[in-house]
């Protein structure tokens, strides 16, 4: 009885992010790269690092990889790889490659990783990109993610700050998959629940990007591990308020059952001590702060678009099956600063 | 009462979630003090304290070793009864009357080493239920369950943490030559068997 039994699934996902305060701390400190090709790297703190290649063409590069969040190993493949992925589409580019990054131990039953690997090439195909190699390491625990390359024409790189005063802000997932999953993992979510976030976490940003595209969007990026408000937090970058509706944040219903039970995660509350000052509530419920913490596996894309043509963007996001919403537009007043409401 | 829950090297949501089966029983009065390794779980304890209106302190004994006590005070519990509406049926939740009786200390019959497996993870998986027993009754083989170096002993330890009473009998200790091992609960004896057994609504024998 000494040998402890691998556990496949100990609450993964982006949940098991480093906290964005370590995080910064540790960033701040690298020597800084100067290059006039790299238009986006670390100083951005943006989904993806661009780097312009010629004048028509620059390369997207991301990775991703994170512990398993479901139990099931090809449900696993295809969230990790829907959000290595969506980097890409976040940054408003193409996948072209993709590499596999995989951390495994010795001792599990191989096939496991066969299907967490099927799980992650089908979504790979699915993105258009061409599955090209990748690197696996003995490790205790489970790890699965990708490393992806795409491109984009260097002109038309969606930075994930360039917000402007008056854009309205659209969620094209619906939030609360991190706590659903720490609810299931405890025993306490219903199957209708971890239903919606499986559908949710695999389904690509791809179809979201391109129906947005035609709207012209300033800024876009995708909401992960440091929630809602972590993510639009960067999109403001002390340039831009903005102003959230709760009732308006597009949810799995029973997400705000489970922040009352407290089925909470240590990374929501890292991302709250982030935010400290930052976020202004008022006369909110509990669950609903929650909600807007928590932080997401394979989130949606957060985008900031002109207001005159939101709510054909939206029907064009509400076409696609999931819950999506307008929660809030940018304002020139109180910049830095995101005001939630009713 | 003074309750403890040790959730030491547990990921959130592990110590709320244990917390709250402690609280879910706990009587104006009581309080529960909750050890964790690391200040985020201290935050979201507090946090599900502050929702509860429950009078919290944190101390920080080491860099990973931290405590929270949490009491419940009659303003929390009068809090609570007035944000929830009573139901029109209330189902009686808590188990009364609960007794689990470990005759042996293994679990169904055949091989013997799978039968000791078998009963330590019964008795794990004890501690993992929304409703726990009010007793646990060791007798005969079961005896050997509750002594030093027992596999089961953490677990039972862990659930006399929650209020379980742990009752084991004194003949067979005795008879295994154990007396001076008994690591939980207390010796008891034929005839405060007898009493728990014919007082029990539901007597639970794996």
């Amino acid at each position: 009885m000494n040998e402890q039994p691998i556990v496949f699934c100990k609450g993964g996902g982006c949940t098991a992010k480093l906290g964005p305060g370590a995080l910064a701390h540790v960033l701040d400190k690298l020597p800084p790269f100067t290059d006039p090709n790299l238009l986006v790297g670390f100083d951005h703190s943006d989904d993806a690092a661009v780097y312009r290649l010629t004048d028509d063409i620059a390369m997207v590069q991301t990775l991703d990889f994170f512990p398993p969040m479901v139990e099931d190993p090809y449900i696993f493949g295809q969230i990790a790889a829907a959000n290595a992925l969506s980097d890409i589409y976040a940054m408003g580019g193409t996948v072209k490659t993709a590499l596999n990054i995989v951390c495994f131990p010795e001792k599990m039953d191989l096939n496991i990783l066969g299907r967490i690997l099927q799980g992650g090439a089908e979504k790979v195909r699915e993105a258009g990109g061409v599955l090209a190699g990748g690197h696996s390491i003995a490790d205790s625990d489970v790890k699965y993610g990708l490393s992806v390359t795409g491109i984009i024409h260097p002109d038309k790189v969606l930075e994930n700050n360039a917000c402007c005063p008056d854009d309205v802000l659209i969620l094209t997932k619906p939030l609360g998959v991190g706590i659903v999953c720490t609810a299931d993992r405890v025993g306490q979510a219903s199957e209708e629940a971890m239903a919606a976030a499986i559908t949710s976490m695999t389904t690509l940003n791809k179809y979201a990007a391109e129906a947005l595209a035609p709207f012209a969007p300033h800024a876009c990026t995708d909401v992960t591990g440091f929630g809602l408000l972590g993510h639009l937090n960067k999109m403001l970058a002390s340039r831009c308020g903005a102003q959230l509706h709760w009732k308006a944040l597009p949810r799995i219903p029973e997400a705000l059952d489970y922040a009352d039970e407290f089925l909470l995660t240590a990374a929501a509350q890292r991302n709250r001590n982030h935010l400290e000052g930052k976020v202004e509530f008022q006369n909110i419920p509990f669950a609903a702060e929650e909600l807007l913490f928590d932080p997401q596996t394979s989130g949606g894309l957060l985008v900031s678009l002109p207001a005159d043509r939101a709510d054909e963007a939206l029907a064009a996001v509400q076409a696609l099956g999931l819950g999506c919403g307008i929660i809030g537009r940018v304002t020139r007043e109180h910049p830095g600063i995101i005001c939630v409401t009713e | 009462m003074q309750y403890q829950v040790n959730a030491m090297g547990k990921p959130c949501p592990i110590p709320v979630v244990e917390t709250k089966k402690v609280l879910a029983k706990m009587t104006a009065g009581d309080s529960v003090t909750v050890s964790v390794d690391n200040p985020i779980a201290v935050q979201n304890l507090l946090k599900m304290a502050g929702q509860k209106q429950l009078a919290a302190e944190s101390r920080t004994l080491a860099s990973d070793h931290y405590e929270v006590v949490l009491a419940l005070t009659e303003e929390s519990l009068a809090a609570a009864q007035a944000a929830e509406p009573a139901p029109a049926c209330i189902p009686d939740a808590r188990a009364k009357g609960t007794v689990v009786v470990l005759a042996s200390d293994e679990m169904g019959s055949g091989d013997p080493v799978l039968g000791k497996a078998l009963m330590k993870a019964f008795v794990y998986a004890l501690t993992e239920q929304d409703t726990l027993p009010d007793t646990i009754l060791l007798y005969n083989g079961g005896a050997k369950l509750s002594v030093e170096g027992a596999a089961t002993l953490a677990d039972l330890k862990l659930l006399e943490s929650q209020g379980v009473e742990i009752m084991t009998c004194g003949t067979c200790l005795n008879h295994y030559g154990l007396t001076e091992q008994l690591a939980v609960g207390s010796v008891t004896n034929m005839y405060a068997i007898a009493e728990k057994l014919m007082g029990a609504a539901r007597v639970i024998r794996p």
